[in-house]
């Protein structure tokens, strides 16, 4: 053995025998390193004659092939000893909470507009909307009520003037004043939204909301009004079977009008919708009056149809199951989060309503 | 609107049930609002346990009972019967009640210094036997019955319908079975009754003044007299109590009763205390009259009064007075029946603020061809109940009711309704309710019944004819899954996200009033306009809010005490800038509070601004405007914090995006705010739309270099990165501030702020020389634009 090979084998022995990372490393420099073995034997060749340079340098780069395998083998050996041992070491009590987070929730009201408006899209009508304040004339002249008729009394108005010519909307319905006035028929709408009345008890609130529908075209009949309503509630309450019952009524702005009823039942204290032998109202509808038409410089003879009016607060609470009509507006914290949706929750058509 | 079976059927013959006319009621639209069993005046006495029974402390004959009267309510009983023991069910009277035997009105009493709270009853004392010498002792049967009324009534129900106010025909009981024997459920009994001959002259001379706005058109009148007003008999006095009326001698209660039959209103005059005459006239400013619900009213001009030479009888339509009231000792009576005008009379009663059964009927239209048979009527049962003669009838009338005539064509009934309704059919209904109707080629002349101010036009008939056939009978016609434009404009489809948006970031959205209390809202309106509401549910929701702030953080604390330190709240909604009409915009406002002592294991660090920022940012960047367009200005309205809030403007500083902030320490503390403006969002987002450029990136190297400013203390740090940023797009790709430090080894009014820019060139790789260059550029432009000095 000549003395290079023996010098090979001892670094070999010294490579197995190294016990952790920073031996490994140290002998790496040792062998390989800038003025390490191999290099240092490199730098002799130098003196020799030609024909022992290349011999020597193939035995050298022999060497060095032999060590870098030994080396590679121990030194990963090594090091995932080392990783094993510290790995066993990191333990974290990950029981311990995660990062704070919030989560955000969309209110029963504001998702069940959502739900309305993409029932509605499906069939075709796109969303108005009207402010809150409005004219007098808009939200009672226009629509067939007259002044000092006590139909306004069935609307606790809040007013913003003496004169009582600026008011708080008492209901959606000024928005069809308003899609009418400003376009050309047909009109397929529906406009949800805030409307006021001075009333304040168990079951009302001075501020609540309407969907307001309307649907003009030449002969749209109270048959289409029938089977637009059927469809929504169906829809809305994503039952199969549900109970309705139109009922003949009296709005200023509709003739013939009607009010429509759901079958419910109680069980265990619960609302249930759908059948039963009790019956809840929950929409006023009708055809539109020819005398709004015609304030609405809408042509009588060639178009007519209907329109609707629900209490979305109310859907809220028939479909969610939520008591207390105050509560909606009373932003407690526990409610928001307990009824409240997640943002991600987006009632669709294609997904369907809820989750 | 109430009636019972019973009543009806003094119009309809029907053989139907009490369920099947509720819900014919409900199919022809006059609504059942509720159905409840009839009171009697012996609906008072009720079964009842006694729980405990003691001895009277002060006598030794009566005993202390604890009584059980149902609906887990124990009230004390002082009672003197022998057989009052625990466990006894008996019959119990409360206070108010009339004892039948002696009718004693039984009142709250001490007895020997104990209260007692109505009385326990012998049999003698309920006229049920002659046994008094204990208390009734109830069979075990009873035991379930305890708070229920012993005495059955009359197994009618008392049937109240919620009329819409075009229907006041309906108002009255005749009216509800015309419409139910339109409906084929019985047939409507024709009026007759035996008229009485008058036997003298009207004596009392009436008039009706020609005023401007006379509300009176007619007033008919009678007068009875000798008769002997006495107490109603029984028949009388249940119906009244059925429907919730106070019987309370037979000339009030008759025309009542003729109110409630015929929807005719009548009143009557005790003639004795009429000064001469009756004079309808319009009443002068400063006339005033005590009316019949004791209180005293000054009228105004122009209201409609029933006078006499001394002075106001009543008000026309509204309500009588105290003056002229009939009593029992009353002999001779003045009966009216006149027509008001609606309009008139509901402008009166609505500035006096009065509500009254007759005011309600006047308001809706009463039928002024009722007037002569509500007086006959009336004059029948007077004189049959307390005697005496009646006079001929004398109508004083200033105006021709004229029946309104509508022309009609039959076929707009399927046009309107999509089904089918023959002419026979639409004749049928429309004669059965009244309307006479006339043939004339294919166009029909509809005479309008006198009871029916509601009917105008040919729509009015065809509500009528669907009404009565049943809406049952329509066909559904499945919806059309058409589109003629798209659900949501391109504002609500922002609307939409941003609402989700914020949610998205932990806030809960809150629904709050539009309203809100005037102090508080001071503090958050700045310039705008106060909108005030005349008549506000409460005075602290007196006006419009002019910012979000006001409610949400009244709610906030509100949830601080209920215990939540750690709460954001949102709100997207309107805001009122003024009070016409449209007058408003669109925020979403945001409100977040952290206690300090409330942390989170894992959240080292507490609220600040910059979260409040990242929020508003990255909803801005959700709802399309990137950063790179908007710039912040540090100036905000003042119920920000004036040092730590900002407003997010577009980059021209034109367009008010956001504001955002710790609110005002002196309002709330330690709670950031955002507000966005959605209208502003939008408009600038609808100005740019189409200027989102194509992907363009490079592969080139990118270098970091690093740089550290002296800069002024008040400098903002906006100002630094946008100068930077301005140099070269084409090489500059992003600048980042790394720290910014005030204190040691800097002057006092002095601040380092330190700056990682990105370069990279879109052509080439760059070599130290171009870096060095525009490194170069860097640091002089920066030490020129903002009196800066690089750190060395």
């Amino acid at each position: 053995m000549s003395d290079f090979e023996k010098l090979i084998n001892d670094f070999k022995q010294k490579i197995i025998e190294a016990k952790n990372s920073e031996e490994i490393e140290n002998i790496s420099s040792e062998i390989f390193g800038k003025k390490g073995f191999i290099n240092s034997e490199f730098s002799k060749i130098g003196i020799l004659s030609p024909e022992d340079k290349k011999k020597f340098a193939s035995q050298i780069n022999n060497g060095k092939q032999e060590l870098a395998k030994v080396f590679s083998q121990v030194s990963s050996k090594i090091k995932n000893k080392e990783l094993n041992e510290n790995i066993e070491k990191e333990k974290i009590d990950v029981t311990l909470p995660e990062k704070e987070f919030k989560i955000g929730k969309i209110h029963p009201v504001s998702q069940v507009i959502d739900e309305i408006s993409s029932i509605f899209s499906e069939i075709g009508f796109s969303v108005e909307e009207g402010p809150d304040v409005e004219s007098d004339y808009n939200n009672f002249t226009a629509l067939n009520t007259p002044e000092n008729h006590p139909a306004k009394d069935m609307h606790d108005t809040f007013y913003l003037d003496n004169d009582m010519k600026t008011l708080l909307r008492t209901h959606t319905s000024p928005v069809q004043v308003r899609t009418m006035l400003k376009g050309k028929p047909p009109f397929k709408i529906i406009a949800p939204g805030r409307t006021y009345r001075s009333d304040s008890d168990q079951t009302h609130t001075p501020m609540f909301h309407q969907l307001e529908g309307l649907h003009i075209d030449k002969n749209i009949n109270m048959g289409h009004l029938k089977g637009c309503l059927n469809y929504f509630i169906k829809e809305f309450f994503e039952i199969e079977k549900i109970q309705m019952r139109f009922r003949p009524s009296h709005f200023p702005f509709t003739e013939p009008s009607a009010e429509v009823d759901i079958g419910y039942k109680i069980e265990n204290n619960k609302i249930v919708i759908g059948e039963g032998d009790k019956w809840l109202e929950i929409l006023g509808c009708g055809m539109v009056h020819p005398n709004v038409l015609k304030n609405c410089k809408i042509d009588t003879k060639k178009f007519q149809g209907f329109a609707f009016g629900i209490g979305i607060d109310r859907l809220a609470m028939l479909k969610y199951g939520i008591n207390d009509l105050r509560s909606f507006f009373e932003t407690d914290y526990r409610w928001l989060n307990h009824y409240g949706f997640d943002p991600l929750d987006v009632p669709t058509n294609y997904r369907g309503l809820s989750k | 609107m109430k009636l019972t079976k019973n009543w009806l059927q003094d119009h309809l013959i029907t053989n139907k049930t009490e369920n099947q006319i509720v819900d014919k009621l409900n199919n022809i639209g006059l609504e059942v609002e509720k159905i409840e069993e009839t009171k009697n005046e012996l609906s008072d006495f009720i079964v009842a346990k006694i729980i405990k029974a003691e001895k009277h402390p002060n006598a030794d004959r009566l005993k202390l009972c604890k009584v059980d009267i149902g609906n887990s309510k124990i009230i004390d009983v002082v009672c003197g019967a022998p057989n009052a023991k625990e466990n006894l069910l008996t019959i119990y009277a409360p206070p108010g009640s009339v004892i039948p035997k002696n009718q004693m009105k039984l009142q709250v009493t001490k007895i020997r210094g104990i209260t007692s709270h109505g009385m326990l009853c012998s049999e003698a004392e309920l006229n049920l036997s002659d046994e008094s010498s204990g208390i009734v002792d109830l069979d075990k049967k009873y035991s379930s019955k305890i708070g229920t009324s012993y005495f059955k009534n009359d197994n009618t129900n008392c049937i109240e319908l919620s009329i819409t106010p075009n229907r006041p025909d309906c108002l009255g009981i005749r009216g509800v079975a015309r419409d139910l024997a339109a409906s084929g459920i019985g047939k409507l009994k024709e009026l007759k009754f035996k008229k009485i001959k008058n036997t003298f002259k009207h004596n009392i001379k009436v008039s009706i003044d020609k005023n401007k706005n006379q509300a009176c058109s007619i007033f008919g009148s009678c007068v009875i007299k000798n008769i002997h007003n006495t107490e109603s008999p029984s028949w009388l006095k249940k119906r009244l109590i059925a429907l919730g009326l106070r019987p309370i001698s037979a000339v009030v209660d008759i025309t009542n009763y003729v109110m409630f039959d015929l929807n005719r209103p009548l009143h009557a005059y005790d003639i004795s205390k009429i000064k001469n005459k009756i004079i309808v006239r319009n009443s002068k400013k400063g006339e005033s009259f005590e009316a019949l619900d004791n209180k005293t009213y000054n009228l105004q001009d122009e209201m409609c009064v029933i006078a006499d030479d001394e002075g106001v009888l009543g008000l026309g339509g509204i309500i009588g007075g105290t003056r002229s009231g009939t009593e029992l000792e009353t002999k001779n009576i003045l009966l009216e029946s006149a027509y008001f005008n609606p309009e008139i009379t509901r402008k009166t009663a609505k500035k006096l603020n009065i509500n009254s059964d007759a005011k309600f009927r006047f308001e809706r239209g009463i039928d002024p061809e009722s007037i002569k048979t509500g007086l006959e009527v009336a004059a029948k049962l007077i004189i049959e109940i307390c005697g005496g003669e009646l006079s001929e009838v004398n109508i004083q009338q200033t105006k021709k009711f004229e029946k309104r005539k509508v022309k009609f064509d039959p076929n707009i009934v399927t046009k309107i309704v999509g089904i089918k309704v023959n002419n026979s059919e639409i004749n049928k209904i429309l004669a059965s309710l009244g309307f006479v109707v006339k043939k004339r080629s294919k166009i029909f002349d509809v005479v309008v019944p006198s009871w029916r101010p509601d009917i105008f036009s040919e729509i009015d008939l065809v509500e009528e004819i669907i009404r009565i056939k049943g809406l049952d009978k329509l066909d559904s016609i499945y919806p059309e899954k058409v589109r003629l434009k798209p659900t949501l404009n391109y504002f609500q489809r922002h609307f939409h996200l941003a609402q989700r948006s914020v949610a998205s970031k932990g806030y809960l959205e809150a629904i709050t009033w539009s309203f809100t209390d005037e102090t508080i809202n001071n503090k958050f309106r700045e310039n705008i306009e106060e909108v005030k509401i005349v008549n506000p549910i409460s005075s602290d929701l007196n006006v419009l809010r002019s910012s979000l702030f006001p409610n949400l953080i009244y709610y906030l604390e509100k949830n601080l005490n209920r215990g939540f330190n750690n709460q954001s709240l949102f709100e997207i909604g309107p805001t009122f800038i003024g009070k016409k009409p449209g007058d408003q915009i669109t925020v979403i406002c945001g409100i977040k509070k952290q206690q300090t002592d409330d942390k989170h294991i894992n959240d080292k660090e507490s609220l600040d601004i910059f979260d409040i920022k990242r929020d508003v940012v990255k909803t801005l960047i959700e709802l399309g405007i990137h950063k790179k367009e908007t710039t912040i200005i540090t100036n905000t309205p003042s119920y920000y914090h004036p040092g730590i809030s900002g407003s997010v403007f577009s980059k021209d500083k034109k367009t008010l995006l956001a504001y955002f902030g710790q609110i005002h320490p002196g309002i709330i503390s330690d709670s950031f705010g955002f507000e966005i403006f959605l209208e502003n969002v939008v408009i600038h987002k609808e100005k740019f739309k189409n200027e989102k450029k194509s992907l363009n990136y490079s592969d080139y190297q990118k270098s970091d270099r690093d740089f550290a400013f002296l800069i002024n203390k008040k400098t903002e740090s906006q100002v630094i990165t946008d100068i930077i940023e301005n140099i070269d797009d084409t090489l500059i790709k992003k600048v980042k501030i790394f720290d910014v430090y005030e204190g040691e080894n800097i002057d006092k009014d002095k601040k380092s702020i330190a700056i990682k820019v990105t370069i990279q060139s879109d052509f080439k790789a760059l070599n130290e020389n171009d870096l060095n260059e525009i490194s170069e550029k860097i640091i002089n432009t920066v030490e020129e634009k903002a009196q800066a000095k690089l750190r060395s």
